[in-house]
């Protein structure tokens, strides 16, 4: 039984106009196979709390743990968190020019498993994560990300959860941008990883509407990087009718 | 829009700049690239003090042997296999088949032309597919010369390597003339050791109908400096022109490639790619197209694309580009010089790459595009290897 604990968690990130503290102190565990939605305004530190926990040089960790099955995340480096399980969907996608998804995909497989996936199963696999993603088998031939849409780059992030098959995905922002059809999609690919592995799931997310395809265990409302309000699915329906102003106007009271 | 006020017109002023004569009085520069001088003889040409246009981005003081000093001209030891088809001989100065591809236009390549005691003719014969690969090694560091004339007979097709490797103080010429309907691909290889200078000036002459596919990998060296001049001098030539260039700490690679569109309907493409790795790492690409006016119905497209992997590396790309006829197919140049970032790197990383595979993915998918041009398999293979050992420092 995996688990992604984060305690306590302080991140400070360093600006032209000098050092910001965004996440002040996040307590949160996830457990194999449970669903987190965490939500909230803009620039409350949703995407932070994502980037820290992949390992993005940019932030700095001065206070807390990050721990996956007990051990200690933050002394990993990017590739290595990746290695024992933790997987970040990214909300913008760089691109990679010469290197073909195909060539990425393969080698990124044989870096997670530490060996080269069997050619006759690998190729059968990346072929009906594609289709069951509705992408064109010509993507395979194409630079990763180059030229891609919005909705062809979430995708290819979802292709590429579905293929890693890590213990835990921190979605970024996956729903921003996608239409319904690209929305249900790319759901319905989280929901079948979740379904095939066991797989933990981090959701950040500004609006509910990608909870009605993926239905979250448990809400985190993030204000002013910490975790305002907590609850179960019910928190998400309350959040669609009175929106964040609440925790807000709590928020520059207590200021 | 800019308003004026009244009265204020633009009037020259006296002590203005720009209103007084220039300096240098009536000197007016070469405007057209196909006009600047040319000599086979060295004393033609002044002395090399490294601000003149074609010197002014090499580190010109690095090779004052090869520009100002006398050279060895004798023969250069060559390993090759014989193949069916291409005939290696060496042919005296005075032989009619040399100078018909080209004249010096600087003072390394008048130098090496005017120094060296035989030329080395590579005719290539024969509508079969062939490869020849001429290796010139152990030239040792004393300053030398070198002349080649590689001829492909009408109609007929080959593929010539002219590599290097060891030691070299070399300056060169290398003449190519391919006859009426013929492909012939030359593939110039520079794997020298760490402290060569290569010097080289390659001259092509393309006859009607025919095709050259012209390939420059430069990956070792000190300082490298190839430059391809290609005139395309007879209806329906064509020219593919290819680099590859790998410069690492301290390394200088340099290539000077002018296509001259000299009759009507010829096409040229230019590609050169290049990657920079470490302190010092330095590229130079110029690529002058000049398509005159009897070159109705050109085709033509040049470009160049640079990657940086380190900070520390200059990378200089200057693409140039001069119509003399308002009757073409197309004419185009780009250039762009980008870094693999940071960006890049985490996310190749997030997904399990370690840095250095994150690197070489990178590197190998911006590269391989020349080398899979390159026609031969067992080149091709052994250009892949060698990448992947510029990339880990061997």
């Amino acid at each position: 039984m995996s688990v992604l604990e984060i305690k306590n968690l302080h991140v400070n990130v360093e600006t032209d106009q000098g050092t910001r503290e965004i996440l002040r102190g996040v307590d949160l565990v996830i457990n194999e196979g449970e669903i987190h939605a965490i939500m909230g305004p803009n620039g409350s530190g949703k995407s932070t709390l994502a980037y820290t926990i992949a390992g993005h040089p940019k932030y700095n960790v001065v206070e807390g743990e990050i721990l996956l099955d007990g051990e200690n995340v933050l002394e990993m480096s990017v590739d290595e968190r990746a290695r024992v399980g933790l997987f970040l969907a990214m909300q913008y996608p760089v691109e990679i020019p010469g290197v073909t998804v195909t060539n990425f995909l393969r080698t990124a497989k044989t870096a997670i498993d530490g060996e080269a996936p069997s050619v006759r199963t690998w190729v059968k696999d990346v072929r009906e994560s594609m289709k069951n993603l509705k992408m064109d088998s010509a993507f395979a031939e194409r630079n990763v990300n180059e030229g891609f849409s919005g909705g062809e780059k979430k995708r290819n992030e979802i292709l590429q959860l579905e293929l890693l098959k890590p213990k835990f995905a921190v979605l970024d922002e996956t729903d921003s941008g996608l239409d319904v059809d690209a929305l249900k999609i790319v759901s319905e690919g989280v929901n079948r990883a979740k379904a095939n592995t066991g797989l933990g799931v981090l959701l950040i997310t500004h609006y509910t509407r990608i909870l009605r395809y993926i239905k979250p265990d448990f809400v985190h409302v993030f204000v002013a990087g910490r975790i305002a309000e907590q609850g179960g699915p019910e928190l998400a329906d309350r959040l669609e009718e009175e929106g964040y102003d609440r925790y807000q106007v709590a928020e520059s009271a207590a200021e | 829009m800019t308003s004026t006020a009244p009265g204020s017109s633009h009037s020259a002023t006296e002590g203005q700049h720009g209103l007084v004569a220039h300096s240098d009085g009536a000197f007016v520069p070469v405007q057209t690239r196909s006009e600047r001088f040319r000599s086979v003889n060295v004393e033609d040409f002044a002395p090399v003090h490294g601000r003149e246009h074609e010197w002014k981005l090499s580190p010109v003081a690095a090779f004052a042997d090869l520009t100002g000093g006398e050279l060895d001209g004798s023969r250069l030891t060559l390993a090759t296999e014989p193949v069916e088809g291409v005939e290696l001989s060496w042919i005296p100065r005075s032989d009619e088949r040399i100078g018909r591809a080209g004249i010096p236009e600087e003072r390394a390549s008048a130098n090496a032309w005017s120094s060296f005691d035989e030329a080395l003719l590579v005719r290539v014969t024969g509508d079969d597919e062939k490869v020849a690969v001429i290796t010139r090694t152990g030239l040792g560091d004393a300053p030398r010369a070198a002349h080649t004339v590689i001829e492909i007979a009408p109609n007929s097709r080959g593929l010539v390597v002219l590599a290097g490797e060891g030691e070299a103080r070399l300056s060169e010429n290398v003449e190519i003339v391919v006859g009426e309907g013929a492909s012939l691909t030359v593939v110039s290889l520079q794997e020298w050791g760490d402290d060569a200078v290569h010097l080289g000036s390659h001259f092509a002459r393309i006859g009607r109908d025919a095709f050259l596919k012209h390939i420059v990998v430069s990956l070792g060296g000190k300082v490298v400096r190839v430059n391809p001049s290609t005139h395309l001098a007879e209806q329906g030539a064509d020219i593919e022109a290819l680099g590859l260039y790998f410069a690492d700490a301290g390394q200088h690679l340099e290539q000077q490639v002018f296509v001259h569109h000299d009759a009507p309907h010829t096409r040229s493409r230019v590609t050169y790619k290049g990657a920079l790795q470490g302190a010092g790492a330095r590229s130079v690409w110029v690529g002058d197209v000049l398509i005159a006016q009897t070159a109705p119905g050109t085709d033509s497209y040049e470009q160049n694309r640079n990657l940086v992997l380190t900070d520390g590396t200059r990378a200089d790309s200057v693409p140039n580009l001069e119509i003399e006829t308002g009757d073409i197919e197309g004419a185009g140049h780009a250039s762009a010089t980008g870094r693999f970032d940071d960006e890049q790197l985490f996310y190749l990383m997030a997904r399990g790459i370690t840095e250095a595979e994150a690197r070489r993915l990178v590197v190998r998918g911006f590269l391989t595009e020349i080398v899979q041009k390159i026609g031969s398999a067992d080149l091709e293979a052994r250009l892949l290897e060698a990448l992947e050992a510029e990339l880990e420092g061997r």
